[in-house]
């Protein structure tokens, strides 16, 4: 009897259980699958510029695919794409790298920091949501402006330019605006918290004995830092980097915004192959590849997470 | 047991850490001879673990000296002292295989490659976990990951070696084999040890010598018998191991005997009285020094009649707790030495309770 109760008990668990991953996985698959294989059907039918073809026709009563592959071999015939797809990867890379660079040291201070102290930095690192993110990049626009800005004019009387322009960052002394630089920037302002969220939850769970215990073995503060701590941080840095890496690849308005003529990036190709020349199996093609592009370092993610995890049920 | 003052390898001078207006270490002074296994015993919030924190220099001592082999370690960071710790519940690197734990501190040492090999090898032979040396610390049981600690904390060569709460994290039929174990294999190797823990039984099995912590200061240093035998104060007494306290005043008998007359009982005392006559007392006796009896038993010269309200039954003994006439409890534990499945008394049997005149010892702080 009491084994009965606990297979009732058992199957309504399991319905509830249903239901939780149920619900998020049917968004899943009516909001992100379907309208992805609807572009990636799109991505495969000719165009004449005005119309559609179909993806499969009728010839002497048969069904015959008419799928074509010529969109996606117009992405590699035409360095555009190529040489966008190479940006848009760069400059998420750079965002990324620049986000962990500043993200890691300000997640572990505040995650040492003093325990009444710490719902104050992470309201703080949350405070710039409560502000439309439209304005908070366009305000960049007025703040870099080598003559009125005044993060443009220190930078400037810094000589930071000189700097930057020898990296290659910006097109010439004094000209900040509408550079890579202001690009990076302006994406390493906006996807900052994405990196210091989750370090921050890693570090903070973090058992600071483990530091002790290395420095008791001869580790000085720094050796115990990189042989203990970043390494307990790795899936703090792998979620932080996937979630500034992504939309960076993809991002649109921070480009359009602070961007310039160099820094075309995939976004942007995407809106004008749709809206400027109409041409939407190009289009479409365009953005199946990025999601491709996005799609490959997370699976890898998830590999490597997926062993990690077998490892600590082993 | 205790070394001359001239022998001391650990010299713990009058040590005091404040944290703020709070005294956690009040004017601590122990000296601790080369190859001892010396115990810390304390409740949490004694200041054990802050002195410990102070060997291992992770607190700074506010007055006083700490000496090592006559080296004073004052403003020596831990990675620079020759003193390696054991944590409580291990603080093994998640991270890194069994082998890399225990060579962790020989590689900050840069130490040579084979050399280096060699000693972890070897010091996982010693702890029997060389079959496990792949193996990462969530994948061991509780045990193993002691004796992975145990290596780790070793592996280095500590001229001193600390211990916190070392079997606190094992349940209780492990520890026992695994104290024996772990006293071999320290004194195998010889190393001066110094264990802090809060459990009597830890103490009293591991070490040569306790001290008994409270408050920040040092109660009382002897022998595990010494100390459980001859409690110098009412704390310690009541801290290590059960007793019962009863208060009462010194007096003369008749025949010139010392007595402590107490609410229930007259004590006989089989130390002089030395001239504290009329001097308030506790007399503190061991429940297991404690026999009972039906009858009266008119030879014994502590005797006191009380009746039975509870008992916990604990196999090879059972503790009684008896009412004496005042209203005060008293505990015997008596021990099941012939096999019949009956107590020797129920629930509200009167019975006598009765000990032999050294069996209690006078108290008087």
């Amino acid at each position: 009897m009491a084994n009965g109760a606990g297979a009732v008990r058992g199957r309504r668990a399991s319905w509830g259980r249903r239901l939780v991953v149920g619900i998020p996985a049917a968004w899943l698959l009516v909001f992100f699958l379907l309208p992805f294989l609807i572009v990636l059907r799109i991505s495969l039918l000719a165009s004449d510029g005005v119309q559609l073809g179909s993806l499969f026709e009728q010839v002497d009563g048969h069904w015959r695919f008419a799928g074509q592959l010529q969109s996606y071999a117009l992405l590699l015939q035409d360095s555009l794409y190529l040489s966008t797809y190479g940006h848009s990867l760069l400059y998420a890379a750079i965002t990324t790298v620049a986000c962990l660079a500043i993200g890691y040291p300000f997640a572990y201070f505040m995650a040492r920091a003093a325990a009444g102290l710490q719902p104050l930095l992470l309201m703080g690192v949350m405070l710039p949501f409560w502000t439309s993110f439209l304005l908070r990049v366009y305000a960049w626009k007025g703040l870099l402006d080598a003559q009125t800005g005044w993060v443009g004019q220190a930078l400037v009387g810094l000589g930071v330019d000189r700097l930057l322009f020898a990296l290659g960052m910006i097109p010439a002394d004094g000209q900040l605006m509408y550079s890579p630089f202001s690009l990076v920037l302006g994406m390493v302002y906006t996807y900052l918290p994405f990196m210091v969220l989750p370090l921050y939850a890693t570090l903070s769970k973090m058992d600071l004995r483990l530091l002790e215990a290395a420095q008791d073995l001869g580790a000085t503060a720094w050796q115990a830092f990189w042989r203990v701590t970043v390494p307990l941080s790795r899936s703090g840095i792998a979620a932080g980097a996937m979630l500034v890496f992504i939309p960076c690849v993809g991002e649109y308005v921070i480009p359009e915004l602070l961007g310039g003529p160099e820094t075309l990036m995939i976004g942007r190709v995407l809106w004008d192959e749709f809206f400027a020349n109409n041409d939407w199996p190009v289009a479409g093609a365009v953005a199946v590849v990025m999601v491709l592009l996005i799609l490959l370092p997370m699976a890898l993610l998830n590999r490597s997470q997926e062993a990690e995890a077998k490892e600590a049920r082993r | 047991m205790s070394a001359p003052a001239g022998d001391a390898f650990l010299r713990i001078d009058a040590v005091t850490k404040d944290f703020g207006d709070f005294r956690a270490v009040d004017g601590v002074s122990l000296d601790i001879p080369r190859g001892e296994i010396f115990a810390l015993l304390g409740s949490s919030g004694s200041g054990k673990s802050t002195l410990l924190r102070m060997l291992a220099g992770f607190e700074t001592p506010t007055e006083g000296r700490i000496l090592l082999d006559g080296v004073d370690l004052a403003g020596r960071p831990p990675y620079e002292r020759p003193v390696n710790m054991m944590f409580q519940s291990y603080a093994l690197f998640p991270h890194l295989t069994v082998w890399d734990n225990v060579a962790f501190g020989l590689k900050r040492d840069g130490v040579r490659k084979d050399e280096l090999a060699e000693r972890v090898d070897g010091m996982l032979r010693l702890v029997q976990m060389e079959p496990f040396a792949r193996r990462k610390p969530h994948q061991l049981s509780g045990g193993q990951q002691q004796r992975v600690a145990l290596a780790r904390s070793l592996v280095k060569r500590p001229q001193l070696l600390l211990l916190d709460e070392p079997l606190g994290a094992l349940d209780k039929k492990l520890r026992e084999a695994t104290q024996i174990e772990l006293v071999n294999i320290i004194r195998s190797i010889g190393v001066t040890c110094l264990i802090v823990t809060h459990d009597q039984e830890e103490a009293m099995m591991m070490a040569s010598r306790i001290a008994v912590m409270s408050a920040g200061r040092l109660l009382q240093i002897g022998a595990p018998a010494e100390v459980y035998e001859n409690p110098a104060t009412r704390f310690v007494a009541d801290f290590i191991g059960n007793v019962n306290l009863m208060d009462g005043t010194l007096m003369r008998a008749p025949d010139g005997a010392a007595e402590a007359h107490c609410a229930d009982l007259v004590h006989r005392l089989a130390e002089p009285l030395a001239g504290r006559e009329g001097r308030p007392v506790t007399v503190a006796v061991r429940p297991e020094k404690i026999r009972l009896d039906a009858q009266e038993p008119l030879q014994m010269a502590n005797r006191v009649q009380g009746v039975v309200r509870a008992f916990s039954y604990f196999g090879d003994c059972t503790m009684y707790h008896l009412e004496l006439p005042s209203g005060a409890r008293l505990k015997a534990n008596v021990e099941n030495d012939e096999r019949h499945g009956e107590l020797d008394f129920a629930l509200g049997d009167a019975v006598w309770a009765s000990w032999a005149p050294g069996s209690q010892v006078v108290l008087t702080e």
